[in-house]
């Protein structure tokens, strides 16, 4: 069976089962369906969590990023898992003990005013829809490379299976086919992993193979590594700190990556679903433990596909490259500009020797016409010698566009590892579960914060039950046709906003429920002048730098890692306000004492 | 309600509430050794060991850090639960818990009209 009939059954198969997991789960009242009845065991809890906190980015991208990085490309891991750390000891059994629906209900009532749970709302929202935005974007693109269909078709299907599950089922048919979603989406990141590790060192679990001997060579796999990227021109796989990725940088990227985790609201509201608060920190524990799987397996996949792409292609003539080389190349997701010798040569920034110029690139944003005519034009002048046509490889490389895009590796490493054509089409599968949850949990937290917080907790507190669930169905329908338009005509904007959303959350969010649960003396006047000095500092250092091409004025911190200082801003501020103000009312006071209690059963 | 009479802020137990913060911290100056200090602030100066085949700043910044991280989530996990346990006798014995608990709240308030 050829590569899309697979993937054709792999997707109908998966997409039937998370539909059946939605008729049988689907929901009668407001509790299912915003927190599952809080009936969820901590294991099955642990397994959504999961899922939901694993995104496209996660499955597709990671991998890549590291790949290109090399040890730079751990501050998303330790970012990522780190911050959960913090959700879990500081943030998630308090919440849990709260006891109420959503983020904003906790930000509402603790700091009992209504300001700061529209702040929150607000937050929420904004954080959540960049980021399903990217969700649906990739799910039109693992239909288009896979199926070879159109990626808003792509996106329409999926659109129409979320607002099915979402909409019958609420948090609890979410919760139920997120752990399906899991299963899938692990195990079609380990085959791969498995399989690369044991063709190049002979190890099948590929951490321990990353650190062992390549196989045949008597030399330790990231040594040779080191080397040839060396040789070739690009800075060692393992050095720490190269270019602008120096140490103060890495730090302040890993802490606002860890702190903005921390605050997610997609994730903080899955700690609701489970019956207690022990309940919920063994959730956190199984959680991690799942994640873990695919984080310490994803760097491992990086290295390898990294050595064995360079192998693969550097130096080889047309007819020597391996065929995934050929099938990519027809997606733009790798190009090869021959300088004329019919060789491909994949050259760093620095080569050792001056004379030697890189042949990859990626067509990245350019239009199918665009791309025809910069490969026209290069040919020309290679048949010219240089007298008419352009070198495309200049335009490439002024364009940013040099070496391949990041997604390959993930996406191509089963082709590498000359896996069989059913394996390759788990990945597809795999990739539309890692998007499908992750965007099912974040349209559930818009829809709880509009129909919970903004129109229940604030604009009709006499709303029926009846009512209240209506509200929550529509807002989550309404909120899957937005996301899935987000998903067809991507803003610009989008792609760079999703990784600044963490920074945003860093210096909005975490502070707040921080201070909230650690402190009883801190009220809403100091809370709120807080999050909105750390969200403004944050947002207009990242505007400035990321559009006026302001200069890093900040010790050199980069957008990315400047959520880490406006956090910093915002708990100096909260705290050096709040001794000029009162103290909460007692009944505030009261409830911060409840949730620090031990449970009782 | 008996709460009234006391100070809110004396009603949750203060030694449970101390031995949470104290577990608390621990772990966390754990976990900003074992991530941001060993895989950000020293990691240069590590990777002149090695671990097996792994240069040990590496092999901190993509591996143990992240081993180390859900070990510290069992530790959390497993002692608190154990501290709950313990001091959940104690404070079932004030007359004060007779107040309803956060789940029977949030149930009637969900069966409310």
């Amino acid at each position: 069976m050829s590569i899309p009939a697979w993937t054709f059954l792999f997707v109908g198969l998966t997409f039937s089962a998370y539909l059946g997991i939605a008729w049988l789960t689907r929901v009668r009242d407001t509790k299912g369906f915003f927190v599952a009845g809080r009936g969820v065991p901590s294991m099955a809890n642990g397994m959504a969590t999961a899922a939901d906190w694993m995104s496209a980015a996660s499955f597709i991208s990671m991998a890549g990023l590291i790949s290109t990085m090399g040890y730079a490309g751990g501050v998303y891991l330790m970012g990522w898992t780190g911050g959960y750390v913090l959700l879990a000891l500081l943030l998630a059994p308090y919440l849990r003990k709260f006891g109420h629906y959503t983020v904003p209900d906790f930000v509402g009532d603790r700091y009992d005013s209504n300001v700061a749970r529209v702040v929150a709302v607000i937050c929420a929202i904004f954080v959540s829809f960049t980021y399903v935005a990217g969700q649906m974007r990739g799910v039109g693109i693992v239909f288009s490379r896979f199926l070879e269909v159109d990626i808003n078709v792509g996106v329409t299907i999926g659109m129409a299976i979320v607002f099915i599950y979402a909409v019958l089922g609420g948090m609890k048919g979410i919760t139920w086919t997120q752990v399906a979603q899991y299963w899938v989406l692990i195990t079609a990141f380990l085959i791969p992993a498995i399989a690369i590790s044991i063709k190049l060192t002979g190890h099948s679990v590929p951490q321990i193979g990353m650190g062992s001997e390549l196989a045949g060579h008597g030399v330790a796999f990231l040594t040779k590594l080191d080397q040839i990227q060396q040789d070739l021109g690009f800075s060692r796989y393992t050095e720490a700190f190269t270019g602008s990725w120096n140490k103060i940088n890495v730090f302040c990227v890993a802490v606002s990556l860890m702190v903005g985790t921390a605050g997610l609201p997609h994730v903080i509201v899955r700690f609701y679903t489970v019956k207690n608060v022990r309940a919920a920190r063994w959730s956190a524990f199984w959680a991690l433990l799942f994640i873990s799987l695919l984080y310490l397996t994803a760097p491992a996949t990086a290295a390898f596909a990294r050595y064995y792409m360079i192998q693969s292609l550097h130096q080889k003539s047309a007819a020597d490259l391996p065929s995934w080389f050929h099938n990519w190349q027809k997606t733009g997701l790798i190009l090869w500009l021959d300088d004329g010798n019919g060789m491909l040569e994949y050259y760093g920034p620095d080569p050792s020797d001056s004379s030697h110029q890189n042949e990859v690139f990626r067509s990245g944003k350019l239009s199918a016409s665009e791309l025809a005519n910069i490969q026209s034009r290069h040919q020309q002048w290679i048949d010219s010698n240089g007298t008419t046509g352009e070198d495309g490889r200049a335009v490439m490389t002024a364009k940013g566009l040099t070496g391949p895009d990041r997604d390959i590796i993930v996406l191509a490493t089963p082709e590498m590892a000359e896996l069989a054509n059913w394996m390759i089409a788990l990945v597809a599968a795999g990739g539309l579960a890692a998007a499908l949850s992750t965007a099912s949990g974040l349209l559930l937290v818009i829809s709880s914060s509009v129909a919970h917080d903004l129109y229940y907790r604030i604009l009709n507190p006499q709303a029926s039950e009846a009512k209240r669930l209506a509200v929550g169905r529509t807002v989550i329908g309404l909120s899957v046709v937005i996301a899935g338009l987000f998903g067809i005509f991507p803003p610009g904007f989008v792609s760079q906003v999703v990784a600044f959303a963490f920074g945003l959350a860093a210096s909005s969010f975490f502070p707040a429920l921080l201070l909230g649960i650690f402190s009883r003396r801190v009220s809403a006047v100091p809370a709120i002048t807080g999050m909105v000095a750390g969200i403004t500092f944050t947002g207009s250092y990242i505007i400035g730098s990321v559009y006026r091409g302001m200069e890093p004025w900040c010790f050199g911190i980069g957008p990315q890692g400047i959520g880490a200082v406006g956090m910093a801003l915002n708990l100096t501020v909260t705290l050096a306000l709040t001794p000029l103000f009162p103290a909460p009312p007692p009944a505030v006071r009261e409830m911060v004492a409840r949730i620090r209690e031990p449970e009782q059963d | 309600m008996t709460a009234d009479a006391r100070q809110p802020d004396d009603r949750s137990s203060p030694s449970y509430w101390r031995s949470n913060l104290r577990l608390t911290v621990a772990l966390l100056v754990v976990w900003f050794a074992a991530g941001p200090c060993c895989g950000i602030l020293f990691a240069d100066q590590l990777n002149e060991f090695h671990l097996g085949g792994f240069p040990l700043g590496f092999w901190f910044a993509q591996q143990g850090s992240i081993l180390v991280f859900v070990l510290l989530i069992l530790v959390y996990a497993v002692c608190l639960n154990i501290l709950d346990h313990r001091h959940r006798g104690v404070t079932e014995s004030l007359p004060l818990d007779a107040e309803p608990t956060s789940e029977s709240e949030a149930a009637s308030e969900s069966s409310s009209p």
